[in-house]
C-alpha cells in the first residue's frame, strides 16, 4: 500500500550549510494494508524524519514515496489534501498537537476540512462518535481547553481524529513516551481498535523495543539512517543478524530475564 | 538483623496551597535495609519525588511535615536544623541525584570547580586534595581521569550521569538516592550507568540505594526490594522477586501487565488495560484510593482504607482482598 523508496535526506547546518547531516540514509519501506509495523531506533536514528517524510512534512532529498502505486512525493493543493485524508500522523507530544488558545474540539473540527463538505449536524454527530470510540465522553472533553485535560486524555483527542477521518494509514511517533503506564496501554489498545474497526494500517515510531515487540507484526530496526533489519518480531529477537539489534537485545531491560553479570 | 540504614516512619507531608492541601505523601512507612537497592516504582505525580524529599528532609514551603520520623543510620533528621542537616547529613551520610541532573550542571563550570565549591560545604580542604580525592575516585571506577577538567557540554549524556553519580558519592555517603537517572539514555547508555551504581556499591564506596522510577524492568534486574506507590500511599512493598512476578495488590498487577518487553511472556499476554487515570491528590477517593480503577473492588473498598499489612513472608499489601486471607 505504501512504499518509501531509497529515502535519503541531507540536512545542511552550521554557517552556510557547510556542516551535513545525513539523517537518513537510502532507507526503503514497506507497508501493507491492515499491518501493524514498527520502527524503531534510538534517538538520532532518523526515524522521526523518515516519518515525516512520508508524511508529506519534509521533503526527501532523493528518493520517492509511493501510495497505491501512486508517486506521492511531489503532490500539491487538492491532491495533496487526498493523500493527507489517507496518511495521518499522530505524535508523541500531545500537547503540541493543540493551540492553547483554542477549545478542544477545533482539532476535531479541523479534520472535516480534508473530507468532503458534511452539514454541522453531522460534523457534530461524527465528533462524538469518535470521541465516544475513544473512550471519552463528549460532555468531559468538549468545550475544554487543552491545558484542562491529561496527558492521556489529550491524546486520545489525537486518535479521536482517526476516527473521524478514518485513514487507510495512521503513522504515530513515539505516541505513548509521555504517558505513564496505566494509561499508556489504553492508548496502545486504540490503534489496535482503530487497526480492526476501520482496516487502517498503523505504523509505529518509537525507542521502545518492548512496544515494537509487544504490539506488532512486523519490525524495522534503524540505526544511524539506515534500515539496518527488518522482519518478525519474535524472530528478529530470537535470531538478530545485525550487530546493532544483537546490542538492543543484549541491553534492553526484561521482566522475566535477568542481565547476567548484575 | 541489623538495623536498616533508612528508615521512614508514618511519614504524612502536604503541600499548603491556596487552592487546598495536596497530600502528595500520606502515611507512609518505608525502609531501607543495610546492603540493599531499594526500588520506588509509581507513576508521575503519585508522590515518590516528594516522598524522597521528606526522607532527606529537604522541606520548604509550601511542602509541610504533617507527621512521622526519619532516622538515617541512627540519626533522626527531623530534629536538627537544616543548616546542620546541610554541613552533617547531606553528601556524607545521604546523596541525592536528582532527576534531569545532567541536564541541571551550570554550564560555566568545569567539574572539578562544581566538586571543589561541594567538599568545601563539608570540610576544609586543598585544591590539590581535592583534585586527588578525585582522581582516586575516578581511577577506581575506570572512568576517563580527563573528566573533572571538563565543562559539562563536552561530555556525553551517559558519560555525565556516571560523572556526576562518582562526584556525588565522593565523601562516601552510605545512602546514595537516585531519581530516575537513566530515563534520558538509551538502552546501551543505560546499562552501562546502572553497572556503575552497583559498583559503587560493591566497592563498599556506598551502602545502599534507593532508586526511583517508573521503569520496572529496570528495577527487576537491579533492585532486591520494591516499593509501589500510587496516590500518595505504599500499596504493596517486598523482595523485588515477589512483588514483580506474583504482585498481590490490583494496582501493582496491572502496573506489571503494563511493562512491555521484548519477551515471548510479554507478546503472549498482550494488551491489558485499567480504566480512568490516577486520582487527584487534593481530594483523594475515600476508602482505597484505587477502587475507582479497581476490576476486584469490593463494598468495604469505598468506605475503609486498607492497612499496609504483612501477609507472606516480608511482602506486605494494603488490600482487602488480601487481608481476608491473610486474617483466615
Amino acid at each position: 500500500m505504501l512504499e518509501a523508496r531509497n529515502i535519503t535526506k541531507l540536512f545542511r547546518t552550521g554557517l552556510f550549510g557547510r556542516e551535513k547531516v545525513l539523517a537518513v540514509d537510502n532507507a526503503t519501506m514497506t507497508v501493507r494494508r491492515g499491518e501493524i509495523v514498527s520502527l524503531v531506533g534510538e534517538s538520532g536514528s532518523g526515524k522521526t524524519t523518515l516519518c515525516r517524510i512520508i508524511l508529506r512534512l519534509i521533503a526527501p532529498t532523493r528518493g520517492e514515496v509511493f501510495y497505491d502505486g501512486r508517486e506521492v512525493t511531489r503532490l500539491k493543493g487538492k491532491e495533496l489534501k487526498w493523500y493527507w485524508s489517507k496518511v495521518h500522523g499522530v505524535f508523541q507530544d500531545p500537547y503540541a498537537a493543540f493551540h492553547p488558545f483554542y477549545r478542544v474540539e477545533r482539532v476535531l473540527y479541523q479534520a472535516f476540512n480534508l473530507l468532503p463538505p458534511l452539514s454541522d449536524d453531522e460534523k457534530k454527530r461524527v465528533v462524538h462518535e469518535a470521541l465516544t470510540s475513544v473512550g471519552l465522553r463528549p460532555a468531559d472533553v468538549l468545550g475544554k481547553f487543552p491545558h484542562e485535560l491529561s496527558g492521556g486524555m489529550r491524546q486520545r483527542v489525537a486518535i479521536a481524529r482517526c476516527f473521524i477521518l478514518k485513514p487507510e494509514l495512521i503513522i504515530a511517533d513515539e505516541p505513548v513516551s509521555m504517558l505513564d503506564a496505566s494509561t499508556r496501554m489504553g492508548i496502545v489498545r486504540l490503534f489496535k481498535d482503530v487497526r480492526d474497526v476501520n482496516r487502517s494500517s498503523v505504523v509505529f515510531v518509537t525507542h521502545d523495543l518492548g512496544l515494537a515487540y509487544v504490539v506488532s507484526d512486523r519490525i524495522l530496526i534503524m540505526y544511524k539512517g539506515r534500515i539496518v533489519e527488518e522482519g518478525d518480531p519474535v524472530e528478529v529477537m530470537e535470531y538478530p543478524s545485525h550487530p546493532y539489534t544483537k546490542r538492543l537485545k543484549e541491553d534492553v531491560p526484561l521482566m522475566y530475564r535477568k542481565w547476567g553479570g548484575f | 538483623m541489623p538495623e536498616p540504614l533508612l528508615i521512614g516512619l508514618n511519614l504524612s507531608a502536604f503541600y499548603r496551597l491556596k487552592l487546598g492541601e495536596i497530600r502528595a505523601v500520606d502515611g507512609v512507612d518505608i525502609s531501607v535495609p543495610r546492603g540493599s537497592i531499594v526500588g520506588l516504582a509509581g507513576e508521575s505525580g503519585c508522590g515518590k519525588t516528594t516522598l524522597v524529599n521528606v526522607l532527606l528532609a529537604n522541606v520548604r514551603p509550601p511542602l509541610t511535615i504533617i507527621g512521622g520520623t526519619v532516622m538515617l543510620d541512627g540519626i533522626d533528621l527531623f530534629k536538627m536544623n537544616r543548616e546542620e542537616i546541610r554541613k552533617k547529613v547531606w553528601g556524607v551520610k545521604v546523596s541525592y541525584v536528582p532527576q534531569a541532573a545532567l541536564n541541571a550542571l551550570n554550564p560555566t563550570k568545569r567539574i572539578i570547580d562544581l566538586v571543589r565549591d561541594a567538599v568545601r560545604q563539608h570540610m576544609p580542604a586543598t585544591d590539590s586534595e581535592i583534585v586527588s580525592m578525585c582522581r582516586r575516585r575516578f581511577e577506581e571506577l575506570n572512568l576517563p581521569l580527563d573528566g573533572i577538567i571538563r565543562y559539562p557540554h563536552e561530555l556525553s549524556g551517559g558519560m555525565r550521569q556516571r560523572v556526576i553519580i562518582a562526584i556525588s558519592t565522593l565523601l562516601n555517603p552510605r545512602l546514595l538516592i537516585v531519581d530516575e537517572p537513566t530515563s534520558a539514555l538509551d538502552v546501551s547508555t543505560q546499562k552501562q550507568v546502572l553497572k556503575m551504581l552497583l559498583d559503587i556499591k560493591s566497592d563498599r564506596i556506598i551502602e545502599s540505594i534507593l532508586f526511583v522510577t517508573h521503569e520496572l524492568a529496570l528495577l527487576r534486574q537491579i533492585a532486591t526490594h520494591v516499593y509501589i506507590m500510587y496516590a500518595g500511599k505504599i500499596v504493596e512493598y517486598g523482595p523485588a522477586e515477589d512483588i514483580m512476578l506474583e504482585p498481590m495488590h490490583p494496582y501493582t498487577k496491572a502496573l506489571m501487565y503494563s511493562v512491555m518487553t521484548p519477551e515471548p511472556e510479554s507478546r503472549q499476554r498482550g494488551i491489558i488495560t485499567i480504566p480512568g487515570e490516577p486520582p487527584s491528590l487534593v481530594m483523594p477517593p475515600p476508602g482505597c484510593r484505587f477502587h475507582p480503577r479497581c476490576p476486584y473492588a469490593m463494598d468495604i473498598c469505598s468506605r475503609k482504607e486498607p492497612a499496609l499489612v504483612e501477609t507472606r513472608g516480608d511482602v506486605g499489601v494494603a488490600c482487602f482482598l488480601h487481608h481476608e486471607r491473610a486474617v483466615a
